[in-house]
Formats: structure tokens, sequence, C-alpha cells
């Protein structure tokens, strides 16, 4: 009969409507800036420079080898490599990028430069509150910004990141079989063949 | 021949007007609705509440919709600056001068043959009430043959917009 | 203060504040006394009614609704309202400029007219008319035109599509919805509101005696509120709106104050009908219960219409959009029969006096025609899975 339809239709949204003052599992709706959803580990969204060690601009992983600067659809990733080299986390003469800088309100997070980076050098962050104030000097972010350490890849991406340093400590144990070294020195010029896990 | 009185009828003066002398048909739909709307507020003016409201339900709520609809229909109310760009003596402007003027000088006539005091008089004041009395004693024959003649129209409206139903088979 | 003070509080003010005006002035100042209070109660309750049914509509999605303005968001109106107003008044070239002014504004202004009739409490209503009735739906009707030029002075296929669902929609019910109340006015015997609200006085054993309360006013009330919430454009009968297909309907075009006037005057017509259904049906400003008349005639006005309001919303939470085809369907195939029936209803409950005869054959008379109208609509019709030629 017409109408039956109508009244069960409006019990339910009765039943709804009241549900929602007493059960609190019914609202799903987080509140943003106040409370904030649990991390999902596979989420990403723009890339950073993962260091080793305790001082960013000397554990930087990334030799400037210009392959992301080449790869990146959008163009928005700019290095100057250095003319000295400098000895990495591992102790290691490597170059080092004098500048590495990534423009924000260009890159679309495609995540190639992960992808095609030979040194796990460059991964995506998580970080997604990236908005400024300032249009011009906001948005082109130096290599200072960019730098965030192994720890904090730990925390964001910890499967991923616990494969990459394996896969690392794997190579430069082939690359160095003598234990003269204290720690084995870097595998970087061996790891091109290895794919990265990201 | 009160101010309100003369404010009302240069509103409807004004929206006839406007009405006759748009360009673009939907605005003279617009301009004839203010002169209707004007002539229902002249009947309340003169205290005569149903035909005033019964003016704008029928008139504004029916037919000037009504009429709106059927240009719509018939050419979507484009902008017409192309034609009618100057007054021209046609046949059917000689026919609608003699009409109106007719209708004026007969107006005029039956007007001017009264002592103007008849406008003066008190105001009728006329309940729904005693019309609804007076409909359903004295005039209901021709309430009844007015209710008849507006079904078969409507009937025939409805047998009008059925002949897909024939064309199917 | 006695209760009856309470009651004709405004009453009583406003003739206390008529005294300090010139005589030549009086009904001019009375004309304003009258009105300003209307034209500040009505958007003010437009306000709170925006807020409630965000948040309403929230809860009975499971949502929050807004609630970052004021305590639980309760003053989001007033920000919408700062927004609205400083928001940039696009008008599009191809627009007929003075028809696309004018409509927001007609559409208020018949909107406002309409309170003019409404009996708000006891003697506190703006213009006693003769035929109040025959008022409301005259300035009802005024509404169709600015809808009508709002969707064609935008110059827009779509404000235009939305502008002619929105005139057949309001035509096509305003016949059942003018045939609804008409049983009242057979009852009464007037088309004064007040007179109305006067006929439904006096109580039998704490019961009102309100004409919702009777077979015929049951079943005129059910069909009234629908055709209301047709005739103001409130889901499920929105389609002049239409998201999906037609974006917004006949004011597409309009942005800023003009588009929040729209607004406005959709939700002022919704509380005139509502008040109006109220006057009719629901015993306008008297209490439900003997017992309660202590409380002032406005409150319980006010108290009422919210109560309609709320079922509005809770309406527009629960169902979906028609199609066109069902809505003129209902209008023509069920609403109108029905409302025919009903008037015939009334003249039977009218000529037999007898109410143990009369509360029987009337039920059955309402009954019997809804369950074998309701079961003939349904005939013909099997739920199956829609296939669609072209959109696979």
């Amino acid at each position: 009969m017409l109408g039956v339809g109508i009244l069960k239709g409006l019990t339910e949204t009765a039943r709804n409507f009241v549900g929602s003052y007493f059960r609190k599992d019914r609202l799903t709706t987080i509140q943003f800036p106040e409370e904030r959803a649990p991390r999902i580990e596979a989420s990403r969204n723009f890339p950073f420079l993962v260091y080793d060690g305790p001082d960013a601009m000397a554990g930087l992983r990334c030799v400037s080898c210009f392959i992301c600067e080449k790869e990146c659809p959008p163009k928005c990733i700019i290095i100057d490599k250095s003319t000295d080299k400098k000895p990495d986390a591992t102790g290691k003469l490597q170059f080092y990028p004098a500048e590495f800088k990534i423009d924000v309100s260009v890159c679309m997070s495609c995540q190639i430069c992960v992808e095609v980076c030979p040194f796990d050098a460059i991964k995506m962050d998580t970080d997604f509150e990236l908005s400024t104030q300032n249009r011009f000097d906001d948005l082109l972010w130096p290599k200072l910004r960019l730098a965030k350490s192994n720890e904090y890849y730990h925390e964001i991406h910890p499967t991923e990141a616990a494969a990459v340093d394996a896969d690392l400590a794997a190579a430069r144990a082939k690359a160095a079989p003598k234990p003269a070294a204290p720690v084995a020195p870097v595998a970087a010029a061996a790891a091109p063949e290895k794919g990265t896990t990201a | 021949m009160t101010l309100i009185f003369l404010i009302l009828a240069a509103i409807t003066i004004v929206g006839t007007a406007a009405a006759m002398s748009f360009r673009n048909p939907i605005h003279c739909i617009l301009g004839l609705t203010v002169g209707l709307v004007g002539l229902a507020m002249l009947f309340l003016h003169l205290g005569a509440q149903f035909v005033g409201f019964t003016q704008i339900i029928v008139y504004v709520g029916a037919v000037a919709i009504l009429a709106v609809f059927a240009i719509m229909m018939t050419q979507g109310g484009r902008r017409l600056t192309e034609t009618a760009t100057k007054p021209q003596i046609t046949p059917s402007l000689l026919v609608g001068g003699t009409v109106a003027g007719a209708v004026f000088a007969v107006l005029g006539w039956a007007m001017l043959g009264r002592p103007s005091t008849a406008i003066h008089s008190v105001q009728p004041v006329v309940s729904v009430n005693q019309i609804g009395q007076l409909l359903m004693h004295n005039y209901v024959l021709p309430l009844e043959i007015m209710a008849v003649l507006l079904t078969a129209a409507l009937i025939g409206a409805v047998i009008l917009a059925m002949p897909q139903e024939r064309g199917k088979r | 203060m006695t209760p009856d003070t309470v009651d004709q509080i405004f009453v009583i003010s406003k003739h206390w504040l008529l005294g300090y005006v010139p005589a030549m002035l009086q009904p001019l100042a009375s004309a304003v006394l009258s009105v300003v209070p209307v034209l500040l109660a009505f958007p003010l309750l437009f306000a709170i009614t925006t807020v409630l049914e965000r948040k309403g509509l929230g809860r009975i999605q499971n949502r929050y609704g807004p609630n970052r303005v004021g305590p639980a968001g309760f003053f989001q109106f007033a920000a919408d309202g700062i927004k609205s107003l400083t928001k940039e008044d696009v008008v599009p070239r191809d627009a007929d400029q003075v028809v696309h002014f004018l409509a927001p504004l007609l559409l208020v202004i018949a909107a406002f007219l309409a309170y003019a009739v409404l009996p708000i409490g006891r003697n506190m209503v703006v213009a006693n008319l003769d035929a109040g009735l025959l008022y409301f739906f005259a300035v009802g009707s005024m509404v169709e035109l600015a809808v009508f030029m709002a969707g064609w002075s935008s110059h827009s296929k779509y404000s235009l599509l939305g502008a002619m669902r929105a005139v057949a929609q309001m035509i096509s019910y305003e016949v059942p919805l003018v045939l609804a109340s008409i049983v009242v006015v057979m009852a009464s015997g007037s088309l004064s509101t007040v007179a109305i609200v006067e006929a439904q006085a006096g109580y039998t054993a704490t019961l009102p005696h309100w004409y919702v309360f009777t077979p015929w006013g049951f079943a005129g009330f059910i069909l009234f509120m629908i055709a209301a919430t047709a005739e103001s454009n409130r889901s499920p009968f929105d389609l002049p709106e239409g998201e999906s297909e037609i974006i917004a309907g006949y004011y597409i075009e309009y942005s800023g104050f003009k588009f929040a006037l729209f607004f406005l005057g959709e939700y002022l017509g919704m509380f005139a009908t509502s008040a109006l259904a109220i006057t009719l049906f629901l015993g306008g400003w008297a209490a439900p219960f003997s017992f309660m008349t202590w409380i002032p005639s406005y409150v319980w006005f006010f108290v009422k219409l919210l109560a309609l309001i709320v079922f509005f919303i809770w309406i527009r939470g629960t169902l979906p959009r028609l199609r066109m085809d069902q809505l003129m369907g209902m209008a023509w195939k069920f609403m109108l029969p029905m409302t025919l029936l009903n008037l015939f209803t009334a003249a039977v409950w009218h000529f037999l006096p007898n109410p143990l005869l009369r509360w029987p054959v009337c039920t059955a008379l309402v009954v019997v025609p809804f369950v074998v109208l309701s079961r003939s609509m349904k005939q013909g019709k099997t739920l199956q899975v829609r296939t669609y030629r072209y959109a696979e």
C-alpha cells in the first residue's frame, strides 16, 4: 500500500538520527585539525631526501646523479652538483648535491623519482599539509627542508624502510668483503642493478 | 478620485501600455501582468476582495503562465528585434484601431451619461459568503452551465493530447 | 502578570506604542508595527532553520553537520549570511538585466505578503481579510511568475529547464493544495483565517476540536502537506533544483545575495504553507490540551510551526527525488481524485449528524479510495532490474 515504504524509511532515518547521539561508533567523521586519522602506511604524497646519521647535510644518500631530475615528468626537481667530494655516512667520498630543490606547486606526487633512484636516496612522504601563505618563496623547497632522517622513514613506512635497509646492508656487504673498514663502505656503485623496493 | 486610485490607475495603464510597446513577447506578458495586478488592486480598492483575489489567481497565476508557455513552445521567446521596426498602417492596425475606438466611445458614452457622483458612492461591502449564496441560489443554472462547458473543454484537451495511443499499434 | 496579559503582550504593547503617535499617522504606524515583527521573526526563523536542517540532515546521515561557528555550530547562519553578502554579484552578459534583477525581489515579496493573513496568535494577525485564504493562494500564485522570470531571464538552458519544471510542478500541485484546503472552508463556512481558527476552538474532555481529528480533516491534512512540499519545491519534490541533471534549476545564474534571497524566499514559502496548514487543520494558535491554555498562543503557533519544519527536514533526509512522470502522475492520478473524494467526505460528514454513523462512514470513504488508488497505481508495475538501452 502507498505510504508503507515511506513510513519504513522514516523510522530508519529516525533511528540514525537518535543513534548518532548515543553511539559514537555511528559517527565516522574525524574532526580534522583536532583529531587525526591514524597514518596509513601505504599513503604517499611528496618526496623527501633520506639521510643517515645525525647530520642531515652530511648524511644525505643523494650523490646528485641527475636521474630523478631527468625522469621527473613535470620537471620540478632542480639539482646543482657539487664540484668537490665529501665523505658520506659510511665514509666513502662522493659527490653531493650542492643544491636540491623541489617545486611543491609543480610536483604531482607520481613517485617516478623514487622508482628510478639507484641509491634509495629519495622516498615518498605522507605529510599532506603543504599549503603556505607565500606563493613564491615557500613552495620551492631547498634540500635542508627536504632532508628527513632514515628514522623518520622507518616511522612512516616501516615495512618498506626495513626492506630498503636490508637491501642496502646486503649490497654493502657484497661490495666490501674485507672487514677492514669499521662499517661496510657504501655499495652505491654496485647498486644500480638492484631494483629499489619502493 | 483618491490618491490611491490614481496610483493604481497609473500602474494599470503603464503596465498595459508596456505590454503593447515592448518588442520582446515575454516582456509584453510581464507588462500585461503588471496591468492585471493593477486592475486587481483597483478591485480591492473598491472593496471587492473576492473579485480582486480571483483576478490575481486566474490572470497572474494561470493566464500569464499559460501565455508564457505558449510563447516558449511556439518560438522560444526569441528576441524579435528585426521585425516590426516601424509602425505601418496595415489592415490589422486599422481594424484594431476601429474596434478600440468603438469600445472607448461606448464606455465614454456610458460613463458620461451617468451622474459623476456614482464614483463617490458608498463602497459596497460584499462578503464572499454573499457571493457564494448568490451563486448557489440565484445563479446556480449559469454556474452549472459554465461547469459543464469547462469540463467539456478539459475532456477535449485530454483527447487532443492523446493521439499517440492510436499511432502506436 | 496574568496568563492573559502574557498572551496579549504584543497586542497591548502595540496599542501602548500607538498611543504616542498622532492620530493622523495612526493607520500607517499600526501597519508598520504589525508588519515589522513579521519581517523580523520569520527571517530569523529561516536562519535558525538552515542550521537545524543542516545539523538534522547530518545526524540522519550519521554526520556531525556544521559545528564550527559558535556553540555547536549554531551561528553558522551568520557566517553564511556574511559570506553571501560579500560575494560578487555575477550577472550573465546575455541575461535580461531588469527581469534578472526583479525575479528574486518578486519571489521574496510574494513570500512575505502571504504572512499578512496568517494568525500568529490570539488577536495577532496583520490583516484579517474576509477572503484571507483566497488572498494566500493569490499571493502564492505570484511565486510561479517570479520563478519563471528567474529562469527565463538568466538565458541559460539549465535555468530555463528548471523554471519550466518548477512552474509545471507548482501549477499541478496548486490544484490539490487548494482542493485540500477547501474542505476546511466547507466545515467552517468562512474564507477568513481568523474565523477558521475560531471555528476550531473549544475542547471536549481536554481534546481540541481541530479539523485534523476528523477523517476528512486527517486526509486533507496529509494531502495538504504533500502538496505543500511540492509547492515549496522541497525534497522529494525538488526536481526543479535537480543537481544531478540541471545543476540548480532556475537560480543557477544567481550568486551572492540574490541567491540568498532565493533561498530565503523558498524557506519563507515553506513556512507560510506550514503556517497555513496549522491554521487550517491544527487549530492555529490554540493549545493542544485544555489544561495547557495558560501557555501563550504565539508560543503554540511557533511550536507547531517548528514541529512541521522538523517533519519537512525529516522527510528530506529520508526520501529520494521523484522522477518527472512520477511527480505528475502523483498529482493528477492520486492527489486530485483523493482531494475531490475528500470534498465529498466532508459533505457527508456535514449532513450526517449522528457521530456513531458518520465516523465509520467517513473513515471508510477516506480509507477505501486510498487503498484502491494505491493498488491501482501499483498495477502493471513490476519491480525489476532496469536495463539501459544506450548507456551500456
